[in-house]
């Protein structure tokens, strides 16, 4: 059915939609991976926001349960040039169409994203409000302005989890806290490590690598208080991925300062940039941020470059980390952006990217190795 | 690591003559790594044989060598030259096989050349089946189950463990020569010994047949810093079975989730760190179980590849380039991004559109071989078309093959619109199951005979995501009948969105193409041009490569500058290849060197002139009427170069000419003059030239009375085609109606040209450069092989080396008498027949020909570079060129035939062109030159042993002098009875063998035994047609030399006494020309 989507400048573009009726709102980026659209549709990360696929052909591989990485779908709406409601392959168990439906998520197609990607380019990441049933271009475009925009917001919030829980299996296991009172003899499943995650809207990949590198995994809300998690006194703590800009999300940066320096420590995407936060340093809004599969980053230690997933809006101002006691151990080659860090002293670490990709590819998963090291000794 | 400094100077090995599984791309390649390579100030040392590319011209290198890419000619050059490296992974399986044929004489160690880019045990670990096996286990990656036979019982033991089907694949060969899959024990014997034959290890490797798997590639990069990226991912439509040179392949990869994908990719990486390729480009094909997903390691080749080529066009990332900057020391952060100019190569490109890529085929060159695709590659050509959507892509692909065909289908150019007939389902299905160049259009068939996406997946293997995209071409079609002309603007968009050309539309609403533009264009419906640019528009793109979409953004920087477009060749093909894209790539170099901005139009990926950086622009797009048009009312050029690409530009002229495009140079109506067979007559008469007796025809009864008329012998053939597509020399009624009807077929609507055939006459191939006042002679070719011979496949020599100068100077005054009176602007080629001392005019072709890269290597006079500039109004005076250059070396021109790839065909040279390359020999002398050219050919002249002679009775006399001379240098001679028994009454030594129709041991034997080592047979095909097919067939298959005419025997003759007389040396063209 016909739709519309109309930016906060004012530029439109008439659409159609491939899951039928409705409206939404969010901040509009673009991903220029070619594959893993499951995976980025559920990824906290993506919260309040409509993203657009740079590869025009999407739905091509159908989706299936596995390649999740939260319980839900967490975009605000999904852009792409051409669905496909006839996927192939033998893992597929439903099409994108029907998975986006039957999560309320809004799909179009049909309008050039090329020429939406070169506007976000060109002009920035920016508002904008899909709907089926309003297809007046300037109504539409007041209606974008109504809505709240990304710096300052909190929505880490929105994303984290309200209860603990454990990582079993590759699952999520709710985790009986009446039974079990929170303390140091929480953990029960004789693995090498104990890890607390800290979930401001964590990948379960994450999750899948720490346990694969032989961790127990408590995954805690963003408000846990630094008391609360040195009382399970893990081996390491782990940041998480999350949604929007850092800044808003004060109580983080306060627990994170409180417990460096407690135990390892490795942040990922949002939590390295909590973890600068908490030392002091400062975060900006990118242009139009990183997203996709093939962002080059140079490990300045070995001078190799990963290719490496990114997802993010935000970033460390490298200049604001200076006179802290860190070493910037990552870059980005495209723009020279920040993208790692050790802390000098404590035991403490933090990409920008996604070691565990996912989608993406694998070359930086010796992270968790690092992080694994990093606990042993 | 930046660039190394202790090496200065690096040999570079080119591929040799274009042949099935050889093309262009490395004429690509190799052009790229010598440009690299001399910006970073290296000095280059280049060897290849193959004239017509652009990587041998004298400015590409420092020193060029045209000589033959064997192991002893480059040994030659190593010693002469003493580079301090080799890098051997830009040239092929030939560049790489020779260089490790060269490491293995030695000759890098005595000399202390290093090999750079992949070592040799690198490039054996890769290429010996047992080391690759054994390589993949190590890194826990699985290869289909097989087994390595050195004879055959070894291959009978094996299939024993691993049972039929079986796949059959010989070491160190060729795409896949001799290789096959093996249903039962006849195949299997037929084609391992084939295989075994073919290898140059006599190894073949038996392997489990993963028939009907998906198949995949990758295309990745490492440096010496162990960065590893992957640059493209490639989908092979046609399942596993069919060789991925003979599959329709689609970029990036469609059917794989990022899980999959990614598994793949740390496989391609952990690959190329196990075979150790230390830098450079390597490709590694994998198939997949559509049913569970398992994957399993095909191969890896550890060098750049037809594949690089089409991903280099495919992302804009220039693989080759890249290559050998890593090859001389630098890591991919060290290199940049020319496409985007901000970023780095050390990242991995991604795709905003769909990329297809569609095979040319040419069966019908080879009517004795049956139109069937297995894992030994048969295509000459490829296209590629890119577009938003799979869909448009796809159509576009089918328009570009310049098979008549505008897309999927509802075209005009159906079964039903051209036999009149709906295929039946039995028709339908053994064309589905039976893999063969028109499945595509079969797989149209099926859909409109109600097949199920399950049944069409079934019987082709073919993933259904591929048959749902069809459909919906499909069904798009019937809702465009549906619609009728009343269809409106959404849809009309819609419809040019999945690909549909106007000539498609126009067939579905039964109007024309003019109307359904006119209606486009009035509701505003134009393609707009999209950038390829790496990175999916994250960045800006510096480099203007387009390609169009029915969307809304244009992106096209169109500037106020004088600019031109070039058209370019399209596909590969028999009779239209690199040698035009040469023209069109030196066209780019003279518009630049005019300050006028170039324009390239193409869709052939493994092309120079598809290089992001050969001219200003880029379109990738198909030549067809539509599209260039389309192009042409965007950039609004001040000229169009028509004459260069061969007959694909040349037939869009007059279309192009009436939308009042401009062409520049000649113009329509001289090429008219020149093709139409009655104002043709009516200039000659004009100018008092005589051709042989002739008429044209339009229907079977008309050619006959023609033939009446003139007596036979006659040549049919059609108007309006290139390379002699269906021509043939007719003695009889019977074949010539037979023959006129195939000619109707190859160029419908036009009339069929009838001419008498001149037996034993010279031929001449003249080429000349006109700028509308003066007419300069570039170059005349005798032709080594009589008149009859397609000009294609005829050996040639430059200067004539038989034909006296009062000819000569007669030919020259003929040719610019035809220049002024067409008025040419630009190149002209004309073929001359002379018998009897006349002079005949056979054919005028008012553009450049396949000979114009030969001609200006032998006389460095750049042809196609001048006539551009003079067709931008400079004078050849202007341009200092006022003379004939006649060298004072000898150049020989040599075709090469690709009948090794076709079984049952017979290798006798006719009017129908049939070499797919070319090689030259330049020496002092005609023996060393011929010699040459020979062994660049990869015809191995003995210098002892035995000569076979069998000639027809007709040419007993003329075979008299070549059976004494080689019997004088001490060669043995061994005839048949007749041709024996008249050399043996005129004093030659002669043994006697039996025909094969005589019973045994006979010729056959005496071949196989290896007791002949040149083999001389002419036929007619008459009488003793079965026996010289055989005895052709033998010498072929185990690579003795041999010649079907006696003029070549006479020419392989004085090559041979050259070869005893002297070692042959070898000499840089710079040298030449200085």
């Amino acid at each position: 059915m016909k739709a519309m989507l109309a930016l906060e400048d004012g530029r439109t573009f008439p659409c159609r939609s491939f899951t039928g009726p409705g409206e939404t709102w969010g901040e509009v980026v673009f991903n220029t991976s070619m594959t893993g659209y499951q995976e980025i549709l559920t990824d906290p990360s993506y919260r309040g926001q409509m993203v657009t696929m740079t590869y025009p052909l999407i739905g091509n591989y159908g989706v299936n349960p596995e390649d999740v990485e939260s319980d839900r779908i967490q975009v605000s709406a999904f852009i792409i040039r051409e669905y496909q409601d006839f996927p192939s392959n033998f893992r597929s168990t439903s099409t994108l169409a029907d998975y986006l439906k039957k999560q309320g998520v809004l799909g179009i197609e049909a309008l050039d994203t090329r020429a939406l990607t070169r506007h976000i380019r060109n002009t920035g990441a920016m508002r904008g409000y899909i709907s089926t049933e309003d297809l007046d271009p300037s109504s539409l475009v007041k209606r974008t302005l109504e809505t709240p925009a990304m710096t300052g917001q909190d929505l880490v919030g929105s994303v984290t989890t309200e209860m603990l829980y454990r990582w079993i299996d590759g699952k999520p296991v709710k985790f009986d806290q009446d039974k079990t009172p929170l303390g140091s003899n929480i953990w029960k499943q004789k693995k090498k490590h104990s890890v607390v995650a800290m979930d401001f809207g964590i990948k379960y990949n994450i999750l899948r690598y720490l346990e694969s590198k032989d961790c127990e995994v408590v995954v805690v809300p963003a408000s846990t208080s630094a008391d609360t998690i040195k009382s399970m006194a893990p081996d390491g703590i782990f940041l998480s991925n999350g949604p929007g800009d850092p800044e808003p999300v004060t109580y983080a940066v306060d627990t994170i300062r409180a417990l460096i320096g407690f135990r390892p420590m490795f942040g990922i995407c949002l939590g390295n940039q909590l973890l600068g936060l908490a030392l002091g340093g400062k975060t900006f809004k990118l242009k139009f941020g990183h997203r996709g599969g093939n962002q080059p980053v140079q490990n300045l230690a070995t001078g190799c470059v990963e290719i490496t997933a990114q997802n993010h809006g935000f970033a460390i101002d490298t200049d604001s980390m200076k006179g802290i006691n860190i070493e910037v151990t990552h870059i980005n080659l495209n723009d020279n952006t920040f993208e790692g860090f050790r802390h000098l002293e404590h035991p403490a670490f933090a990409v920008q990217y996604h070691p565990e990709a996912s989608p993406g590819p694998h070359d930086a998963s010796y992270l968790f190795d690092a992080f694994k090291k990093m606990m042993k000794g | 690591m930046p660039k190394r400094t202790d090496i200065n100077k690096i040999l570079l090995i080119g591929a040799g003559p274009i042949i099935i599984s050889q093309a262009c791309e490395f004429d690509y390649s190799g052009t790229q790594a010598c440009k690299a390579l001399k910006e970073e100030g290296f000095e280059v040392v280049l060897v290849n044989s193959n004239p017509a590319t652009i990587m041998t011209d004298p400015e590409m290198a420092d020193r060029t060598y045209i000589e033959p890419v064997t192991p002893e000619a480059v040994a030659m050059i190593i010693e002469k030259e003493r580079p301090d490296a080799l890098l051997p992974t830009l040239g092929g399986q030939t560049g790489l096989n020779t260089a490790v044929e060269v490491a293995k004489m030695g000759v890098l160690e005595k000399f202390g050349v290093e090999m750079i880019g992949a070592s040799l045990d690198a490039i054996e670990k890769a290429e010996d089946r047992d080391l690759f096996r054994k390589a993949m286990d190590r890194i826990g990656l699985k290869i289909p189950e097989s087994g390595i036979a050195n004879t055959m019982d070894e291959a009978w033991e094996i299939v024993e463990q691993i049972g039929y089907p079986i796949i059959v694949r010989p070491a160190f060969t060729l795409g896949g020569t001799g290789g096959g899959v093996a249903y039962n024990s006849d195949d299997l014997e037929k084609m391992a010994k084939a295989g075994l034959d073919a290898s140059l290890i006599t190894q073949v490797m038996l392997e489990q047949s993963v028939l009907g798997w998906k198949e995949y590639e990758l295309e990745v990069m490492r440096d010496h810093n162990d960065n590893v990226v992957i640059i493209c991912s490639i989908e092979n439509m046609d399942p596993m079975g069919i060789h991925t040179g003979d599959s329709i392949t689609v970029a990036p990869i469609q059917t794989l989730s990022d899980k999959e994908y990614q598994v793949m990719r740390d496989a391609s990486i952990a690959i190329m760190r196990e075979i150790g390729v230390d830098t450079g480009g390597s490709n590694v094909q994998f198939a997949v179980d559509p049913a569970n997903g398992d994957m399993i390691v095909v191969e890896m080749n550890p060098r750049v590849s037809r594949s690089s080529a089409l991903a280099s066009k495919a992302t804009g990332f220039p693989i080759a380039k890249i290559a050998a900057k890593l090859a001389v020391g630098y890591t991919l952060d060290e290199i940049p991004n020319d496409i985007t100019g901000e970023t780095l190569a050390s990242f991995e490109p991604t795709l905003d559109y769909c990329v297809v890529k569609i095979p040319r085929w040419t069966f019908e060159k080879f009517p004795e071989t049956e139109d069937y695709l297995t894992t030994s590659m048969k295509s000459v050509g490829e296209m590629m078309s890119i577009g938003r959507t799979f869909k448009e892509a796809f159509q576009k692909g089918i328009r570009s093959l310049e098979i008549s065909r505008h897309g999927f289908g509802a075209d005009g150019q159906d079964l039903i619109d051209l036999e009149e007939r709906k295929p039946k389902k039995s028709e339908i299905e053994g064309k589905l199951s039976t893999p063969n160049s028109r499945r595509i259009f079969y797989l149209r068939y099926a859909l409109e005979n109600d097949f199920s996406i399950d049944t069409i997946y079934e019987l082709t293997g073919i993933d259904p995501w591929f048959l749902y995209q069809l459909r919906q071409i499909f069904e798009m079609e019937q809702d465009i009948k549906k619609n009728g002309k009343n269809m409106d603007d959404d849809f009309l968009r819609r419809v040019k969105s999945f690909g549909f050309s106007d000539k498609q539309i126009a067939y579905l609403t039964k109007t024309n193409e003019a109307s359904v533009k006119k209606r486009r264009n009035a509701a505003g419906i134009r393609p707009v041009y999209k950038l390829v640019d790496t990175c999916a528009a994250e960045f800006r793109a510096a480099t203007p490569y387009y390609y169009s979409t029915y969307e809304t953004e244009n992106e096209a920087r169109v500037s106020k500058d004088k600019k031109v477009i070039i058209l370019g060749g399209g596909p590969n093909r028999i009779g239209q290849g690199i040698e035009f894209d040469y023209c069109c790539v030196h066209a780019s170099f003279a518009l630049r060197e005019e300050g006028v901005e170039s324009i390239m139009v193409n869709s052939n990926p493994e092309t120079v002139s598809t290089d992001y950086d050969t001219s200003d622009k880029l379109y990738f797009e198909p030549l067809t009427e539509e599209d260039v048009l389309h192009i042409v009312e965007t950039e609004q050029p001040k000229g169009i170069i028509v004459q260069f690409g061969g007959q694909t530009p040349l037939n869009l002229s007059v279309p192009l000419h009436k939308a009042d495009a401009p062409i520049l140079g000649t113009q329509p109506e001289s090429i008219d003059r020149a093709e139409d067979r009655e104002l043709f007559q009516a200039m000659l008469k004009k100018l008092d030239l005589v051709q042989p007796a002739n008429g044209t025809a339009m229907d079977v009864e008309g050619a006959a009375a023609v033939a009446e008329e003139i007596g036979y012998p006659v040549i049919v053939r059609p108007s309006y085609v290139l390379g002699g597509r269906a021509m043939k020399i007719v003695y009889n009624r019977e074949d010539l109606e037979a023959f006129t009807r195939l000619a109707i077929i190859a160029s419908p609507g036009h009339p069929v040209l009838i001419d008498k055939f001149l037996e034993d006459a010279i031929e001449l191939d003249v080429d000349a450069i006109s700028d509308g006042k003066t007419t300069i002679i570039g170059g005349i070719m005798e032709h080594i092989e009589e008149a009859g011979v397609h000009s294609g496949d005829s050996a040639c020599v430059l200067p004539p080396f038989s034909v006296n100068r009062k000819l000569l100077d007669e030919v020259t005054a003929a040719t610019k008498a035809m220049a002024a009176e067409l008025n040419v602007i630009g190149l002209m080629n004309v073929q001359y027949a002379i018998k009897d001392d006349k002079v005949y005019i056979i054919e005028v072709n008012p553009r450049a020909s396949r000979t114009i890269p030969f001609v200006s290597k032998a006389t460095g006079v750049p042809l196609a570079k001048l006539a551009t500039k003079v067709m931008l109004g400079r004078t050849l005076k202007d341009l200092g060129l006022t003379s004939e250059v006649i060298p004072p070396h000898i150049s020989v021109k040599e075709a090469v035939l690709p009948f090794d790839r076709f079984p049952d065909v017979d290798t006798l040279l006719g009017p129908e062109m049939k070499s797919t390359g070319e090689v030259m020999g330049i020496d002092s002398d005609f023996g060393a030159a011929f010699a040459k050219a020979q062994l660049g050919a990869k015809q191995n002249l003995p210098t002892e042993g035995t000569i076979f002679i069998s000639v027809r009775k007709n040419d007993y006399d003329a075979a008299l002098p070549v059976a004494k001379t080689f019997s004088d240098i001490g060669f043995k001679i061994m005839s048949t009875r007749g041709t024996a028994n008249f050399f043996k009454e005129n004093g030659i030594e002669t043994s006697i063998i039996n025909k094969v129709s005589r019973g045994r041991p006979h010729v056959v034997d005496a071949i196989t035994n290896g007791e002949v080592q040149l083999v001389i047979n002419t036929g007619t095909g008459d009488e003793t047609k079965r026996d010289g097919y055989l005895i052709r067939r033998a010498a072929l298959k185990f690579s003795i030399p041999y010649t079907t005419t006696l003029s070549a025997a006479l020419a392989v003759c004085r090559g041979i006494v050259s070869l005893k007389s002297n070692k042959l040396s070898v000499k840089p063209i710079q040298e030449y020309h200085s």
